[in-house]
């Protein structure tokens, strides 16, 4: 087990599935025995806004929130979340984002400009496994298990075993989409 | 082996709840407390319930604790205000069962209106206050509360914030204790504060407060913790993470009760450290009582009053170290918005293309505030839509308030509005008010009440009829209308803001993100007839996207099928086909 705590940050727009996917991060890091903590957002935040879910594992773990300079992991949902919080990571930190863009209202008005070539430029700073989840997705037949594969990429940067991950994962869904999510994890694992 | 498990603050609230052997719960939804009830409501053990408002569900806890029980009210911070009044006095009255009420603060100001600090309410109040600082103790507390409830005769106020409510950890399952059943003895002296009684409750309360001080050096949950002693902190609750974070290695006077406070234990603690600091998020609560007794130590100098504190914050202010960070990208902001499908935008384009100003409430549709909607001018509390703009009319006169309306939702007209809209009647306004009934307690997360035609436990109970109450107030003028009736709703206010009299306008359409709703459309482009005119864009619904060349694409994972889009393009350039 690493002694040394490890951050992880899942940002996205609300209604995307943080809780869910961080659920799922809190539940593996327990069954395999750290200290975890977890720090959520609720209430007004979520109605399409940017949310940030941070977890963080280690031997004992005292702040539930994961400092900017911190993460190890950053996983965005989306591609403008990814560079807002960008700077939260570690010298060497990774990036996992799915390339997904939705226009905060700033920008469907018209007094902002969504930024071209997000990921090459965060490419430039930092190791960035880009996947387009929304595609996937599809393919499988469920748009809204895209957060899964987006896991499933992030867990190939994390020591988890692969049944480790599977186990929780059918804790954690729900019963009926047990089968679905555990197919779209593993397309974001293996590929 | 006792079970471990992952669990939010609230969700260790709930079951430290259970565990302590409560009998009954009532509360009022408001982030960042409601998952407390929605919780607690998994223990069939506990009678549980969504009140209309604060106010009630205090008043409900306490009459369950004079009859003998556990009980306990859970709120958020503005919440305690609304029930101040009865907190207040019950402080005299103290208790028969034990009895507490869990305030949840909200330093950031994640999903509130103000940021303040309900230990002041606690002391103005003389009502003690316990701090846990992670899952595993805001368990614990709820125990220990009770105890010294019962103990010291008196409601104890346990606090929480939105780091700790929302913040999951580990935390230990004990078995429910025994409930506690007292018999109840009347007792006027205690139970009718009436002011010779009341005088002498009076006394009772200040000599409580001073036995808990004295006793509180001992409480288990204020805890010393001496290391390196160049350094000591006085912490409380999440504040004190960051101190472990941050300083593993100082010393920490660590308080689990922050109201009334252990001076000997602070004096002996402040003796045997070199510097001395004072971290508690919000206002300087103890570090004023600290400072007053003559203890030399740091504080609000250097920490704000405002928003989440962190361990960076102290590595820099405490440490000195060289937190060097790259900068933050200059991106657009992403401020939270009404959901695609939302009967809310569809009442505020109506309002917006009408130029009429909204009185504001409180709820999903305070975001009418902003644009593209730009409608809502003003937001103070629960309920206050009606009065301030039946204020605004006896200020200036009623044809001043003829492109005005006041906007409330259903649960936030239970919660306070009945009132106010009863008081527009009695005092002769003429306003004109819509109730955007969306069928649920939206923003908190869609928690029933009393129109809903649900409790909290389940039961199936009758719909309070709003169109009825508002008509048994004498009101001439109510009327029902879908709220994706644009053409109607447009005729409709424009007529009732005309007239001298109160109007009623109830716009109904379940809110997108009720369980359980399916929608059988959805609208898409129709190729070759967009004219890029971006009128469809107006009503900023986040499931369009403006294409480079000027057209627009309909995200289909976002759209609802609600239409409004359509409504606005004038060219029949959006169809609606089946989901």
């Amino acid at each position: 087990m690493e002694k040394q705590t490890r951050n992880i940050m899942i940002v996205g727009v609300g209604g995307q599935g943080t809780l869910l996917t961080s659920r799922i991060l809190g539940g593996i890091t327990t069954d395999t025995g750290y200290d975890v903590k977890l720090s959520e957002v609720h209430g007004m935040a979520q109605r399409g806004g940017s949310v940030v879910t941070f977890v963080r594992y280690g031997e004992k773990v005292a702040e539930p929130i994961v400092e900017e300079g911190q993460a190890d992991v950053l996983i965005a949902f989306e591609m403008l979340e990814a560079l807002r919080y960008a700077h939260f990571l570690k010298k060497d930190g990774v990036i996992v984002v799915n390339e997904q863009r939705i226009d905060p209202i700033t920008v469907v008005t018209g007094a902002a400009e969504y930024p071209a070539e997000i990921i090459a430029g965060l490419e430039k700073e930092h190791k960035v496994f880009r996947i387009n989840a929304m595609e996937e997705a599809l393919k499988l037949g469920n748009s809204r298990v895209f957060n899964i594969i987006v896991l499933g990429v992030a867990a190939r940067h994390m020591e988890f075993s692969k049944e480790a991950w599977l186990k929780v994962i059918e804790k954690t869904v729900p019963p009926k989409t047990v089968e679905m999510n555990k197919k779209a994890f593993l397309l974001g694992l293996e590929g | 082996m006792s079970e471990m498990k992952i669990m939010l603050g609230n969700e260790a609230i709930a079951r430290g709840a259970f565990e302590a052997g409560v009998k009954v719960s009532a509360a009022y939804p408001g982030t960042p407390s409601t998952e407390i009830s929605e919780n607690i409501v998994n223990y069939p053990e506990i009678y549980a319930e969504w009140s209309p408002n604060e106010k009630v569900a205090m008043e409900v806890a306490i009459g369950a604790s004079i009859s003998g029980v556990r009980a306990m009210a859970s709120m958020k911070h503005v919440g305690v205000n609304v029930a101040a009044d009865p907190l207040y006095t019950v402080a005299y009255s103290g208790v028969n069962g034990g009895l507490v009420l869990v305030a949840a603060d909200d330093p950031g100001m994640y999903s509130s209106q103000n940021e303040q600090d309900s230990r002041c309410v606690a002391r103005a109040a003389m009502v003690p206050v316990l701090e846990p600082s992670d899952s595993q103790e805001a368990k614990d507390f709820m125990k220990y509360a009770f105890e010294l409830s019962e103990k010291y005769d008196t409601p104890v106020i346990l606090r929480t914030t939105t780091r700790l409510s929302h913040s999951q950890g580990p935390v230990t399952l004990e078995e429910r204790c025994e409930p506690v059943d007292i018999t109840y003895e009347r007792n006027i002296g205690k139970f009718v504060m009436m002011p010779g009684n009341a005088k002498q409750r009076h006394l009772f309360v200040e000599q409580r407060l001073k036995d808990m001080a004295e006793d509180s050096y001992h409480m288990p949950i204020n805890r010393v913790e001496i290391n390196d002693t160049k350094i000591g902190f006085i912490t409380s609750g999440i504040a004190y993470q960051y101190v472990k974070e941050a300083c593993p290695n100082a010393s920490v006077l660590k308080l689990g009760l922050v109201h009334p406070l252990p001076r000997k234990l602070i004096e002996e603690f402040a003796a045997q450290v070199e510097t001395l600091y004072i971290f508690e998020e919000l206002e300087p609560v103890y570090e004023e009582q600290i400072k007053a007794w003559g203890i030399s130590c740091i504080g609000k100098e250097i920490f704000t009053v405002q928003g989440e504190y962190s361990a960076n914050m102290l590595r820099k202010a405490v440490l000195k170290e060289e937190v060097s960070l790259s900068a933050a990208a200059q991106v657009p902001a992403r401020p939270p918005i009404l959901c695609p499908g939302c009967p809310h935008r569809s009442v505020y384009s109506v309002l917006n293309k009408l130029k009429i100003h909204a009185a504001g409430d409180i709820g999903c549709y305070t975001l009418g505030a902003v644009a593209p909607l730009s409608v809502v001018d003003t937001t103070i509390c629960m309920g206050a839509s009606i009065s301030t703009l039946h204020g605004m009319e006896k200020a200036k006169g009623k044809d001043y308030i003829k492109n005005w309306v006041a906007v409330i939702g259903d649960s936030t007209f239970m919660h306070t509005g009945i009132n106010s809209l009863m008081n527009m009647v009695y005092n002769q306004g003429t306003g004109t008010v819509i109730i955007l009934d969306n069928s649920t307690t939206g923003m908190t997360g869609h928690q029933d009440h009393a129109a809903t035609g649900k409790t909290l436990m389940g039961a199936e109970v009758p719909i309070m009829d709003i169109p009825l109450l508002c008509k048994a107030m004498g009101i001439k003028n109510v009327v029902e209308i879908n709220a994706f009736d644009v053409v109607g709703l447009e005729k409709l206010i424009k007529e009732e803001v005309a007239k001298d009299e109160v109007s009623v306008i109830i716009t109904k359409s379940p809110c997108v993100l009720i369980k359980g709703l399916k929608f059988e459309h959805k609208c898409r482009p129709v190729e070759g007839k967009c004219v890029k005119c971006g009128m469809c864009l107006k009503p900023g619904c986040s499931a369009l996207t403006k294409n480079p060349d000027g057209t627009i694409s309909i995200d289909e994972t976002l759209c609802n099928g609600c239409g409004l889009c359509m409504d606005f393009c004038k060219f029949e350039a959006i169809e609606r086909v089946e989901a």
